[in-house]
């Protein structure tokens, strides 16, 4: 279950010609596959590519209804590889990832397929996940397109643009015989725009004619004497019939080309941003009317010549806005402009910072110091009127910095998957601290304060690969943190089955909360949920076993951190060789709530005996230690206000989005904290019975505690 | 050339807050009327309770026909917003440290409570952030602050944040819309209709200014009417004994303590006071407070029966019912997590009992058997209730305790301390008696917490008149600084007071 449902956007999948969608960037790409004719999507979820996946796996009627064969791949290599369909038919597919991390995975099959060529139309949309709000290494997909020869499109960042980056993409691929990868930046794929429609197209061909009438090509196979071959293809055949067809179709825009005598080239990613900056120096207008030349590639990879050629005809200089480094695109240029004798200067990144995401402020800097250079702005340019960007005087904002403090994402209310890393705290009391290698997922956020748990993340699924060289006799177990997502991605295979042959010794922790949490809550082979389309219920015990690990353990409540403290002390003290492998399982809590909260709800209004459960913390007995903060992290479990007069330290409060998860009173048994906590079980529509013992108990301990009150009452003043 | 431009809008949340309904409430506000709107964030992870931005433009519709469409920017530059929107304080402080509230034009809307950041939380001692600083760098950076407490607002209305802070953006007429069309657009959402649009009224109008709220009244102070005899004979020593300056705090020490256990105690707490005013200079009102205040926490130290009294007294299970929103027509139910071991059961044994049951013999290892594993204890059922409640009256013989002839020895100590040191050095007496903020918790944490007071005082005994009040101080808050006393350790070398 995914953690949006879209079952209102997916009506829009349904839309005809003329009629206007409304969305975000990443669903108008999923209406203009529609609209586009493919026979088969594949993908990995990730942000911000989800979306597109999740309104997919919704639709599944009009998917049926046209013929679309849709997969849930295993990886991005799955996905990858899943374009093979478009090498010997005249099939349309598209897979999409998140990169540069699903980039790097798809590599091997990306290049084998870039290496023979595609017969249909074979698009890879990548959401690139680059700039302030990443979560991955920031790397940039234009090295794969350029390496694997493939062609990039990087389109302007509005709806319009974008549908008809996809459909061109097809084209484009078809075209060229080569597989195109379409760049979406996270801001693009989220945001809020309109395009009007076309009507949805079914395949000519179907997958089922592919397969009642089968084709190959040996020499479309990387083979030799094949592959030899296809690289000249590619230089000879492919890539000029590509050029051919971006000048044909103008897929690269110019603006407003004879101007000035200095221009801009900018990635169609970029176009706003630089726009945005134009407008702040007077020199663009918030429609894009332009006062100074911009050559807007739409196609980020491969650059062509002619059109560089033209866009340098009559200027002194031109500017390349790029993005991120190596600058691949400043260096093809300047190779170009060298062959063709140009005398026009190029500038690039002598003006603007190498690394880091081009804002709108640091275009205003490199643009302004490129404009000053050929005199089109004063040296203290009057149109910086419009921007005041006053400096923080120094104290001031020390001062805030220090009441500033960084929010990074963590674990959510009730996350089953806190216990573990608190349960890896206490045995770390015990037994001293352990190398620890992580992985991607939720579970990450273990690196991060309160838990400070993990050294390195190689790469999803590859937390116990990262501990593969820590196997050395008379050392202490490394301990391997691994989720559900990861195991079943290659987790598996590059983790623990490669423990297995290379007899390892240590500990590896597979966190199964029965979805890909991180990525949005999609299902995977060890959900418990009963999926419609999916096959789930896979334990991932059997498959451990099945790769020939013996020790193994399953704890079904993550939240017993007794049974978890106990079984991870076994783990590591245990004389028995071989790796070991602890699968720590419960649902996650942001699915789980968002599951049975309408259920309580129905049982609450049908009159039901409903028991909500939550936590406290008595104030008078907190001091204020917050240990059971240090060994939580839970959102819910906070601080307020010290309501002692005496004391000043604030106490532990937990607030009512508690959801009853258990751990604080764990911890408080585990740890030997302190007897501030109590669980309120809140009991809605009691029962006769309940009601009678209810009276009965409220007798006496009224009487008693009436008696208490009035002696308390007798000494106040 | 067109001159016209887009209204900038920033949001600045944290992950569920509600910020993206809160955009998106905003772009359907705006294309409602007419109006190009464009929204974007970056939710990913961010989502979970991290904090993102979300940012949105508005543009009017051309005045002249174009066939060209609006280029909206996809994220806010510092100087270059119109109004920014924050659900809590520190994200305010954050929105003026990134530069995106400036004095020349941005209307910045903050909701004024507080989610506390990891590092406030798991602070062993007090880590929260000054909030004065916040809101005054948030008044300097703005050109208009629209700030209140919007948490209580949503929820006193039964809502979120999200709709109280669109309230607030209509309120403070930023947008160039009628309140009726923000209301509109909360209708036209359909969840939750009638809750939002309770808190978009209250937040409305609390921008308009007219729901100001008062300022909090100044906390009078009732005077004391004492009951009986032998309290108002305690209260006059009070007012005889301390300059008014420190009456409060001596008061307040001496409530706790008849509170804790008799009449007789506080009588106590106020003789070990009066040695020290004796000592101390006249002025010395900040060490004389500070000690009357450190006494009586520790005086009211926290053994097995303060715990089972506070847990089972009519007003706790009140205050938790109020808690947990339990409404009349259900039942509630409360389990005490706790966890005696052996102890906890010597401590509150007869002295000589508890001493010869924490030796090792056959009676100590069955006991602590018995305790090894944390209990939960139903206060709210007759058993649960009878255990605590019997265990609070042995409040009767806890002068006997072999708790409280420890505690006593410490607590003897320690005024001595801070007496000896009263007359000759304030300021370091001052040090001393704040060194009582360091034995606090039970269990492991008390065990702690006496161990780094003990180095300190160690420290002292060594050192003597020598050691600055402000080092002193340092190795405080250092042994406050992390559970494994690597700070204090520290702090100890740095100033070479291991010898």
């Amino acid at each position: 279950m995914a953690e949006r449902s879209f079952v209102e956007e997916v009506k829009k999948l349904r839309l005809g010609a003329g009629e206007v969608f409304s969305g975000e960037g990443i669903l108008a790409v999923t209406k203009a596959l529609l609209e586009s004719g493919v026979a088969y999507v594949a993908g990995y979820q990730g942000a911000p590519i989800s979306h597109l996946m999740d309104v997919l796996a919704d639709a599944q009627d009009i998917l049926t209804d046209h013929g679309i064969r849709f997969e849930n791949s295993a990886s991005e290599a799955t996905a990858a590889a899943t374009l093979a369909a478009s090498v010997n038919y005249p099939l349309r597919g598209a897979v999409t990832f998140k990169a540069t991390v699903g980039t790097n995975v798809a590599s091997d099959a990306l290049a084998n397929l870039a290496s023979g060529g595609v017969l249909g139309g074979a698009l890879i949309i990548v959401g690139e996940d680059y700039g302030e709000g990443s979560s991955i290494m920031q790397e940039r997909s234009h090295a794969f397109a350029m390496k694997s020869q493939m062609w990039l499109l990087d389109p302007r960042p509005n709806l319009p643009c974008i549908v008809q980056a996809v459909k061109d993409g097809f084209d484009l691929s078809e075209a060229s015989s080569t597989p195109v990868m379409l760049q979406l930046r996270i801001r693009a794929c989220h945001v809020h725009g309109q395009f009007v429609a076309s009507d949805n197209r079914k395949s000519a061909f179907t997958l089922q004619q592919a397969l009642a009438e089968p084709q190959r090509d040996v020499n479309r196979i990387v083979l030799p004497p094949a592959s030899f071959l296809h690289e000249k293809e590619k230089v000879e055949q492919r890539w000029p019939a590509a050029v051919r067809f971006i000048q044909e179709r103008q897929l690269n825009e110019f603006f407003a080309e004879d101007a000035d005598d200095v221009g801009v080239v900018v990635q169609g990613g970029t176009y706003n941003t630089l726009i945005r900056a134009l407008n702040h120096l007077g020199l663009a207008d918030v429609y894009g009317e332009s006062q100074l030349p911009l050559y807007v590639m739409n196609v980020a990879y491969p650059l062509v010549d002619a059109e560089f050629e033209r866009f340098c005809q009559g200027k002194r200089a031109i500017l390349v806005l790029e993005e991120g480094q190596p600058n691949f695109v400043e260096q093809n240029v300047a190779d170009i402009l060298r062959r063709l004798g140009s005398t026009t200067t190029l500038h690039g990144k002598d003006l603007l910072p190498l690394a880091g995401e081009y804002n709108t402020a640091t275009l205003l800097k490199g643009l302004t110091a490129f404009l000053q250079q050929y005199g089109k702005l004063a040296p203290e340019p009057k149109a910086r009127k419009m921007i005041p960007l006053v400096a923080a005087p120094a104290a001031t904002s020390a001062e805030l910095a220090a009441n500033v403090h960084a929010r990074p994402p963590g674990f959510c209310t009730g996350c089953p998957e806190r216990p573990i890393f608190t349960a890896m705290k206490l045995v770390e009391r015990e037994l001293g601290p352990h190398h620890v290698t992580a992985d991607i997922g939720c579970h990450l956020f273990s690196i991060l304060p309160p838990f400070n748990i993990g050294a390195t993340t190689m790469g999803y699924g590859l937390g116990a690969a990262s501990a593969a060289a820590f196997n050395v006799p008379g050392g202490r177990r490394a301990i391997s943190v691994m989720g559900d997502g990861g195991f079943w991605h290659n987790g598996l295979t590059s983790g623990i089955a490669n423990a297995v042959f290379n007899r390892s010794d240590n500990l590896t922790i597979v966190v199964d909360n029965s979805y890909t949490s991180a990525t949005g809550g999609q299902d995977i082979l060890s959900s418990k949920a009963l999926n419609a389309t999916r096959s789930t219920g896979h334990a991932i015990e059997q498959a451990v076993r099945g790769v020939g690990v013996r020790w193994v353990r399953t704890l079904k409540r993550t939240y017993d951190l007794k049974a978890m403290t106990a079984t991870l002390r076994e783990a590591l003290t245990t004389k028995e060789k071989g790796p070991k492998v602890l699968v720590a399982q419960s649902e996650c809590m942001l699915n789980k709530q968002r599951r049975e909260k309408p259920q309580v709800r129905k049982a609450v209004a049908a009159g039901q005996r409903v028991v909500r459960e939550r936590f406290g913390v008595d104030p008078d007995t907190c001091t204020g230690d917050h240990s059971c903060i240090r060994l939580s992290g839970c959102p819910s479990l906070t601080i307020k206000p010290n309501p002692d007069p005496l004391r000043t330290d604030p106490v532990a409060a937990v607030q009512d989005s508690c959801v009853g998860c258990g751990l604080c009173g764990e911890v408080s048994h585990a740890a030997v904290l302190c007897p501030s906590f109590y669980r309120a079980e809140i009991v809605t529509n009691p029962t006769r019975g309940d009601r009678l013992r209810q009276r009965v108990r409220q007798a006496v301990i009224g009487w008693l505690q009436r008696r208490d009150a009035q002696r308390r009452a007798q000494l106040a003043f | 050339m067109s001159v016209q431009q887009p209204i900038k809008i920033a949001i600045l949340a944290m992950g569920g807050e509600g910020g993206g309904v809160l955009a998106d409430w905003i772009v359907d506000l705006g294309e409602h009327q007419g109006w190009h709107a464009q929204t974007t964030s970056v939710p990913g992870v961010a989502q979970r309770t991290g904090a993102t931005i979300y940012y949105v433009e508005l543009l009017p519709p051309a005045p002249q026909p174009t066939t060209r469409q609006p280029v909206l920017a996809l994220m806010p530059m510092p100087g270059d917003v119109d109004v920014v929107l924050c659900s809590e304080l520190m994200e305010a402080g954050r929105a003026v440290q990134r530069g995106l509230v400036t004095p020349q034009r941005t209307t910045l809307i903050t909701s004024t409570h507080r989610v506390y950041a990891i590092a406030e939380k798991a602070a062993m001692g007090d880590g929260r952030v000054n909030d004065e600083v916040l809101v005054q760098h948030a008044r300097e950076a703005a050109q208009k602050l629209v700030s209140f407490d919007m948490a209580r607002t949503a929820e006193e209305s039964g809502s979120v944040i999200s709709a109280v802070l669109f309230g607030a953006l209509c309120g403070v007429g930023a947008l160039p819309f009628s309140r009726a069309d923000f209301e509109a657009t909360i209708e036209r959402g359909g969840v939750g209709v009638k809750p939002s649009l309770k808190a978009f009224g209250r937040g409305c109008q609390a921008a308009l200014g007219q729901d100001a709220p008062a300022a909090e009244p100044a906390a009078t102070v009732p005077t004391p009417a004492p009951q009986t005899a032998a309290v108002a004979a305690l209260l006059q020593r009070v007012e005889r004994e301390h300059r008014p300056a420190c009456q409060h705090v001596v008061r307040e020490g001496v409530r706790r303590l008849i509170d804790y256990q008799d009449t007789a105690y506080a009588a106590l707490y106020l003789d070990r006071l009066a040695a020290l005013v004796r000592q101390a200079g006249a002025d010395e009102d900040t060490l004389v407070r500070e000690t009357a205040r450190h006494l009586a926490l520790w005086m009211s130290y926290e053994d097995t029966i303060r715990v089972a009294d506070l847990k089972t007294r009519d007003s706790r299970f009140q205050r938790v019912q109020g808690e947990v929103r339990a409404k009349a027509d259900q039942q509630l139910h409360i389990n005490e997590f706790m966890h005696p071991r052996i102890e906890e059961v010597c401590e509150t044994l007869p002295a000589a009992l508890g001493r010869w049951l924490a030796r090792p013999h056959a009676l100590h290892r069955l006991v602590a058997r018995f305790t090894r594993e944390g209990r939960v204890i139903r206060t709210s059922s007759l058993r649960g209730f009878a255990l605590l409640w019997l265990l609070s009256r042995w409040r009767v013989a806890r002068r006997s305790t072999l708790r409280y002839v420890q505690e006593n020895q410490r607590i003897e100590h320690w005024v001595q301390r801070v007496q000896a040191l009263a007359a000759s050095h304030p300021a370091l007496a001052l040090e001393v008696a704040r060194l009582q903020r360091l034995v606090k918790g039970y269990g492991d944490t008390h065990a702690r917490g006496l161990r780094n007071y003990q180095t300190l005082l160690g420290v002292l005994d060594r050192h003597g008149a020598t050691l600055a009040p402000a080092q002193l101080a340092r190795l405080r808050d250092a042994a406050l600084a992390d559970e494994h006393g690597k700070a204090l350790q520290a702090a100890l070398q740095q100033q070479a007071l291991h010898a």
